[in-house]
């Protein structure tokens, strides 16, 4: 949300492009399919990733974080496209509430990606060229089976503790769903158990605002040498107000004006609230793809967990001994708390081990990302907590 | 559920402690446990340091949550009277109602739903029974404030106060088995089970019940 001077590497668009192929991070390729829910299988594929900490002797003490939509790998590192510090630098590294010191965090790029794990951005091995609209439609489960490969790959059988926001909460509610011997702990934040019907409105708004731009010339636009930028720009503003409050808008911007005295009677950005948003859009193309864009969304679009288990949510629990943590903020209403209360009401119905915070915010969803002191406390308690009833050793001289 | 009582109506430490180390010594080691109304967590911490146990709480007051969850306590926001019907028949062996039954709407829905819910349950209140209690009322003629009891009647979220004796009949009316009653007095001592129940209801300022069904 900050305006800070954007780097000459940012200005680049071949920086972006060049992170699809050869991504400055640790990647893993597949030859080995992965079966999608669509009912297709992905070959060959591959995972980017980064790393942060030391793996212990036991390999007890791994925490998975799992991105949101706009989200990528680059956790707490900075961003080689942006230049900028990692998108939840504030939460990951040492002394941070999820400490480095003790813990060894790590952070995949989804599929469907465009950070260097493969999506439609990637090459098609059968054509030679840039999948595009060719690339099948994925799930959260999907991308979670891949994370399960990743872990296979890395030799780690089980995890301390899955952590995410928003599409990677819902992300840790597969994770714990799905492989529940392999989740220890698990903190989904400012998300829900199915995608609301309001939400996919949003999504389709900014899906239909990418493909009206000529340039993304139906999903083909890399081939073509061209970028659907504008298109692109509208569904970030569009979604982006959905990611902040009135609250918060009212207190940034008011009805201030930008650099001017009064009105122009004209189209231009008369209000701060307007630069702002063009701001963000056109920061946003320049590190992010059109089609990934799409594919990410509709993937959240089909997230209905209760669904996919006879329409109980509680079913999609059964059995489990993982420690849950849910939080939910009070100005968010793109994931209203009303959402995590219903899971936690799922997750009483099979009387797991569940502890809730709704915490009072004024930033709206984006919370989770922003400088909200009850959140670290509640993040580091919680995850040590889990830490000392897993039995994960503690680093000499570590102060938690 | 604390936030209903007033920091100024907490008891001493000492006294307090008493309370819930009694509890605590009716919880077999190791067992599943269930604290409605955990406040700041006092009860489940001595539950985990005394008997092993990873004991969950449910708290009315979103501050008394968040402030458990970052000591690492499993704990969600909740309410007594409406939140018991989301957990399963038998989920816990124990479910802990310390001081709070007589601040709810509906006591004999939330007793039904805690034997619902736990193999045992464990319930304290305040004994409206106390000497101090009937004396007030009976030479006073206004409703009784005490060192337990401080609030006037106005602004106390003890909606539904009870005797020992009232508690002993509701448990009758749900079916309840009592296994041990303890009536505590004024320092927080034990008073002597060989006492009849009408000296226990008149001299005791709470009391601790395990029930089963």
């Amino acid at each position: 949300m900050s305006e800070a001077p954007v780097s000459q590497a940012f200005l680049d668009h071949s920086v972006r492009l060049a992170q699809i192929a050869n991504p400055e991070s640790q990647i893993v390729h597949y030859d080995n399919p992965l079966p999608l829910d669509c009912g297709e299988k992905l070959a060959p594929f591959s995972i980017a990733y980064q790393t942060y900490g030391r793996l212990n002797a036991d390999k007890s003490n791994l925490v998975l974080v799992c991105h949101a939509l706009t989200g990528d790998q680059h956790v707490a590192n900075i961003h080689p496209v942006t230049g900028k510090p990692g998108w939840w630098d504030t939460m990951v590294g040492p002394g941070k509430p999820i400490d480095t010191n003790r813990y060894f965090v790590l952070c995949p790029n989804v599929i469907g990606g465009c950070m260097g794990s493969t999506g439609p951005s990637s090459i098609n091995p059968a054509t030679g060229r840039p999948y595009g609209p060719d690339f099948p439609v994925i799930t959260i489960a999907d991308m979670v089976r891949s994370q399960a490969r990743l872990l296979d790959h890395l030799g780690i059988h089980d995890v301390l503790c899955v952590l995410g926001g928003s599409m990677g909460g819902m992300q840790v509610l597969e994770w714990a769903s799905t492989y529940k011997d392999r989740v220890f702990s698990a903190v989904p934040i400012a998300c829900a158990a199915r995608h609301s019907s309001q939400n996919i409105a949003f999504h389709e708004v900014g899906r239909q605002a990418v493909m009206a731009d000529p340039d993304w010339c139906q999903g083909r636009y890399l081939e073509q040498g061209r970028s659907p930028r504008k298109g692109l720009a509208v569904a970030r503003m569009a979604a982006h107000i959905t990611y902040l409050s009135d609250d918060a808008l009212h207190t940034k911007f008011g009805r201030n004006l930008q650099d001017r005295e009064k009105i122009t009677f004209g189209f231009d950005a008369d209000f701060q609230v307007e630069s702002y948003l063009r701001y963000q859009g056109l920061s946003f193309v320049d590190r992010f793809d059109a089609n990934s864009y799409l594919y990410i969304t509709r993937a959240m679009d089909y997230f209905d967990l209760a669904a996919d288990h006879g329409d109980a949510l509680a079913n999609a629990f059964q059995g489990t001994r993982t420690r849950f943590c849910l939080v939910s903020f009070t100005s968010d209403w793109l994931f209203p708390t009303e959402e995590s209360r219903e899971i936690v009401h799922a997750l009483n119905a099979v009387a797991a081990n569940v502890s809730f915070v709704e915490l009072k915010t004024k930033g709206g969803h984006d919370s989770f990302l922003l400088h909200e002191p009850e959140l670290f406390d509640t993040i580091r308690g919680f995850l040590n907590s889990a830490a000392r009833h897993r039995g994960v050793v503690e680093p000499e001289g570590w102060v938690p | 559920m604390n936030v209903n009582v007033p920091p100024h109506a907490v008891r001493t430490t000492d006294t307090s402690r008493v309370d819930l180390l009694l509890i605590a010594e009716m919880v077999r080691p190791g067992a599943r446990v269930v604290d409605i109304g955990c406040g700041d967590g006092t009860l489940l911490r001595l539950l985990a340091s005394r008997r092993g146990v990873d004991a969950r709480g449910i708290e009315l007051s979103q501050a008394g949550v968040n402030s458990c969850v970052a000591q690492g306590l499993a704990v969600i926001q909740g309410d007594a009277d409406t939140d018991l019907v989301h957990y399963p028949d038998l989920a816990f062996d124990y479910a802990i109602l310390s001081q709070t039954i007589q601040a709810t709407y509906s006591p004999r829905h939330v007793l039904e739903q805690l034997l619902r819910i736990g193999r045992r349950v464990i319930v304290s209140f305040p004994n409206f029974g106390h000497w101090r209690v009937r004396t007030q009322l009976l030479f006073g003629g206004k409703m009784p404030k005490t060192d337990n009891l401080p609030d006037r009647w106005y602004d106390t979220p003890n909606i539904h106060l009870c005797t020992i004796q009232d508690f002993l009949d509701l448990c009758r009316h749900v079916g309840a088995k009592v296994e041990r009653v303890v009536a505590l007095n004024a320092y927080g001592t034990k008073l002597g089970v060989s006492m009849p129940l009408f000296a226990q209801n008149l001299f005791g300022e709470q009391a601790v019940f395990l029930l089963s069904r």
